[in-house]
C-alpha cells in the first residue's frame, strides 16, 4: 500500500473526458514523476488529489483516509502540500511573513482567532520561519515584498512554505516551467537535498525530461486520461510505447 | 507601552494628544472674527468626528485587511442606534447599557449578513451587502412600525417619550442621556481673552471609547490575526492550500468592523436620543467607505482623518452662503465678484457635495494611499530638503 491510492478515478469536462479509469500508487518517502503530453490529464488529476476537483468517479486515499469532499484546507492538514504551476505567495506581504503563515497554520489549525498579541511576540513561529528562511538560503530578503522577488526565489519561497508544514506528501506542478537553466538546476538541487534530509514523499510533474530523470524514483505516463505505463526511469527511457505517445516519435 | 512597539506608542500618544486637546485645535479663531465659521471646535460637530472615526477604524478593518468592501455598513451604524434608544425607552437614559446592547445587537446582526454575504467576494459580495443594507432600511423605514408591532416608529424616528416604562429612571437624574448622572450635553465654556472653548461632557466620552477603539485596532493590525486578513486580500488560494479557511477570518473581520459600527450608532443615539432610518440608507454606507479610501485604507491614522475631513468639509462648505461669498470676493471689482460668486456658487451650501466629489477624485488620482500617502511624501520631500542642504554625503536613505 502506498501513502497515495488512486483508484478508477475518472472526470470529465462537459464533452471531453479529462481522466479515465486512473489508478496509482505512490510509495512512501519515494519521488514519483508524472509525465505526459499536453492535456494528458495531469493537472486535473492533481487537482482531484487536493480538492480542487471533485473526481465523478473512483477514490483517492491518503495514509488510508479518503480525501474526496473535503475541502482544501483540510486536505493540506491531513498532510497534503501543493506547489503551483506559477508560484502562489503572498505578494503582499514580506518574506518572513510569507514563511510566518505556514508556521501559524501548522500550530494552530484552520482558523484562530488570535487578535491580540503580537505577531513579533510568537517568538515559536518566528523562530521556525526565521529557521526555514535560513535553509531556502532566503534568509537576508526576509523583510523583502515578496512580489519583488525573481521567479526562482518566489518558486523556492513556495516551496520552503510547503516544507515548512512538515507536509508528508509533497505536489509539485511543474515547478521548473519557464525557469532559466540555472534556475532549474538550483531547483533540482533543492528537491534533492529536502528528499535526502527528511521523511517525505515528492510527486512531481514535469515536463523537462532532464528535471524527471535527475529526481524520480518511479515515473507515470498519462496519456489522454489514462496511465500507459509505470515503471523506474531506466526502463522509462527506452519503453516504445512511450517513446510514441509522448516523445511523438515513432519507434 | 502596551503591548505595541515604539512607532505605534508613539502614534497613538499623537492621537490621545490630538483629541483631548480638540476643543483649543480645533477653534483657532477668535469668536465673533471673520474667520470663525471655519471653527470646528462645538460639541455637535466635535462629537462627530469621533463618532464616525470609530465607524471608519472598523469600516478599515474589513476593507483595508481582507479587501472586502462592504456597501451595508450603516445597516449596523442604524441598528446600534435603535438599540440604544431603547434601553433609554425601557431602562433608563443612562448610556453604558445603551451603548453595550448597541454593540451586541450589531455583532448579531453582522454575523447574520457577513454569514450570506461572505459566501461571494468581489463585487458580488459588495452587492450582497448593499441588498441587505436597503432590505434593514426598509424594515427601519416601514415594515417594522405598525401600530401592533412599533419596533422603530418610522418616518418619525424612534425617541424616548414621557409614557416610556424607564424602570431605572429617577428624578434626580437629568432628563437626557447621561454617564451616571453626568448629563452627555454639559459643557464647560472656558473664555480666554477674544477666543472661546468648549468642553463638552459628550465628546469626551466619545473620544476616550474612540482611543480604546484605535488602541484594539492597532493590536489587531500587529497581531497574528491581521497577517491572516491581510494573507485574505493577497492571496485566497494560498491559503487554502496552506490549510487555513479563509471564511472565519473574513466573518470575523466582518462582525468586528460590525460591532465598531454599532458602537458608533450605539454613541449617535447617546449624544442625541433619536434613531432614524435614514441613517441606515445607502448614502450613509458609501459615506464611510470614502472616509476610508481618501483617508487611506489599510493604514492606521487614514480612517480617523477621512472623518474628520469629510466631516470638517460638510460642515464648512455647506455652511457658506453667497452673502459669505460676496464678501470673500467683495475685493474685485463689482462685475468680477458676480461672476466668481456665480462660478463658485454651486460648490457651496448644498452643492457641497459637488466638492467632496472633486476632492474625493483629487486624492484618488494623484494620492492613490489616501491623505496618509500625502502626509509620507510631504514628510520625505521636507527631510529629503533637508538632508540635501546640510549633508551631501549622507544620500543612502534606507527603504522605508
Ligand atoms: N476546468 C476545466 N474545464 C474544462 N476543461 C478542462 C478544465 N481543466 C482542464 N480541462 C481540459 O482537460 C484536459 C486535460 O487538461 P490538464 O490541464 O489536466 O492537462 P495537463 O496534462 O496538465 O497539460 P499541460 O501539460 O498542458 O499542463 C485538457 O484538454 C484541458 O483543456
Ligand atoms: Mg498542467
Amino acid at each position: 500500500m502506498g501513502i497515495l491510492e488512486v483508484k478508477n478515478v475518472g472526470k470529465r469536462f462537459g464533452g471531453l473526458q479529462a481522466l479515465s479509469d486512473v489508478n496509482l500508487s505512490v510509495a512512501e518517502n519515494t519521488v514519483h514523476a508524472i509525465i505526459g503530453p499536453n492535456g494528458a490529464g495531469k493537472s486535473t488529476l492533481l487537482n482531484c488529489l487536493v480538492g480542487k476537483l471533485i473526481p465523478d468517479s473512483g477514490s483517492v486515499m491518503f495514509d488510508g483516509q479518503s480525501v474526496l469532499g473535503r475541502a482544501p484546507y483540510e486536505i493540506n492538514q491531513m498532510g497534503i502540500s501543493r506547489v503551483f504551476q506559477t508560484p502562489e505567495i503572498f505578494g503582499d506581504l514580506t518574506v518572513l511573513e510569507n514563511m510566518m503563515i505556514p508556521c501559524f497554520a501548522k500550530r494552530d489549525g484552520a482558523f484562530e482567532l488570535n487578535a491580540l498579541p503580537s505577531v513579533s511576540s510568537q517568538k515559536d513561529v518566528m523562530d521556525r520561519a526565521m529557521h526555514m528562511l535560513e535553509e531556502m538560503r532566503m534568509a537576508d530578503k526576509r523583510n523583502m515584498h515578496a512580489a519583488a522577488m525573481s521567479r526562482g526565489d518566489k518558486r523556492r519561497l513556495e516551496i520552503g512554505m510547503c516544507l515548512s508544514q512538515e507536509p508528508r506528501l509533497l505536489l509539485l506542478d511543474e515547478p521548473t516551467a519557464g525557469m532559466a537553466r540555472a534556475d532549474t538546476n538550483n531547483t533540482i538541487d533543492l528537491l534533492k537535498q529536502i528528499k535526502q534530509e527528511r521523511d517525505i514523499t515528492i510527486a512531481i510533474i514535469e515536463h523537462d525530461m532532464h528535471v524527471v530523470f535527475s529526481l524520480a524514483e518511479r515515473i507515470t505516463v498519462l496519456a489522454q486520461g489514462t496511465p500507459l505505463v509505470e515503471d523506474t526511469p531506466e526502463n522509462i527511457k527506452g519503453h516504445p510505447k512511450v517513446r510514441e505517445a509522448y516523445l511523438g516519435e515513432s519507434a | 507601552m502596551l503591548g505595541l512597539d515604539k512607532k505605534d506608542t508613539s502614534l497613538l500618544i499623537i492621537v490621545a494628544i490630538l483629541t483631548l486637546l480638540a476643543p483649543f485645535i480645533l477653534n483657532p479663531f477668535p469668536t465673533g472674527s471673520a474667520m470663525a465659521q471655519f471653527n470646528a471646535g462645538y460639541p455637535d460637530l466635535m462629537q462627530r468626528f469621533v463618532i464616525f472615526g470609530i465607524f471608519a477604524i472598523g469600516f478599515n478593518i474589513l476593507f483595508g485587511l481582507t479587501g472586502y468592501l462592504s456597501f451595508g455598513h450603516a445597516a449596523f451604524l442604524g441598528v446600534g442606534s435603535y438599540s440604544a434608544v431603547w434601553m433609554f425607552k425601557l431602562l433608563s437614559y443612562n448610556v453604558i447599557p445603551a451603548i453595550a446592547l448597541s454593540v451586541v445587537v450589531a455583532a448579531l446582526f453582522s454575523l447574520l449578513i457577513g454569514y450570506v454575504s461572505l459566501r461571494r467576494s468581489g463585487i458580488y459580495f459588495s452587492i450582497l451587502t448593499l441588498a441587505f443594507a436597503q432590505m434593514s432600511f426598509a424594515l427601519a423605514y416601514s415594515v417594522l412600525s405598525n401600530p401592533k408591532f412599533n419596533l422603530t416608529n418610522g418616518e418619525t424616528g424612534l425617541q424616548v417619550y414621557a409614557d416610556d416604562p424607564q424602570i431605572f429612571h429617577r428624578d434626580s437624574l437629568p432628563d437626557m442621556p447621561h454617564l451616571f448622572g453626568l448629563s452627555m450635553r454639559s459643557t464647560y465654556k472656558l473664555d480666554i481673552g477674544a477666543w472661546s472653548f468648549d468642553f463638552n461632557a459628550g465628546y469626551y466620552l466619545c473620544a476616550v471609547i474612540m482611543m480604546v477603539m484605535f488602541y484594539l485596532a492597532i493590536r489587531i493590525f500587529r497581531s497574528p490575526f491581521g497577517m491572516m486578513l491581510r494573507a485574505v486580500k493577497s492571496n485566497q488560494q494560498r491559503m487554502n492550500y496552506t490549510g487555513l479557511n479563509p471564511r472565519p477570518y473574513t466573518l470575523a473581520a466582518f462582525v468586528i468592523s460590525g460591532m465598531y459600527a454599532g458602537l458608533a450608532g450605539g454613541l449617535m443615539a447617546a449624544m442625541d436620543p433619536l434613531a432614524g432610518a435614514e441613517r441606515m440608507q445607502w448614502t450613509a454606507s458609501g459615506e464611510v467607505v470614502l472616509m476610508t479610501i481618501l483617508g487611506g485604507a489599510g493604514t492606521l491614522i487614514g480612517p480617523v482623518l477621512g472623518a474628520g475631513f469629510i466631516k470638517y468639509f460638510e460642515n464648512i462648505f455647506s455652511k457658506i452662503n453667497d452673502n459669505i461669498l460676496h464678501q470673500w470676493f467683495s475685493f474685485l471689482p463689482d462685475g468680477i465678484e458676480d461672476f466668481m460668486v456665480f462660478i463658485v456658487h454651486p460648490f457651496i451650501g448644498k452643492g457641497w457635495h459637488l466638492t467632496l466629489g472633486i476632492l474625493f477624485m483629487l486624492v484618488v488620482i494623484f494620492l492613490p494611499g489616501g491623505l496618509v500617502e500625502g502626509g509620507q511624501r510631504l514628510g520625505k520631500w521636507i527631510r529629503n530638503r533637508g538632508k540635501g542642504a546640510t549633508d551631501a554625503k549622507t544620500k543612502q536613505e534606507p527603504a522605508e
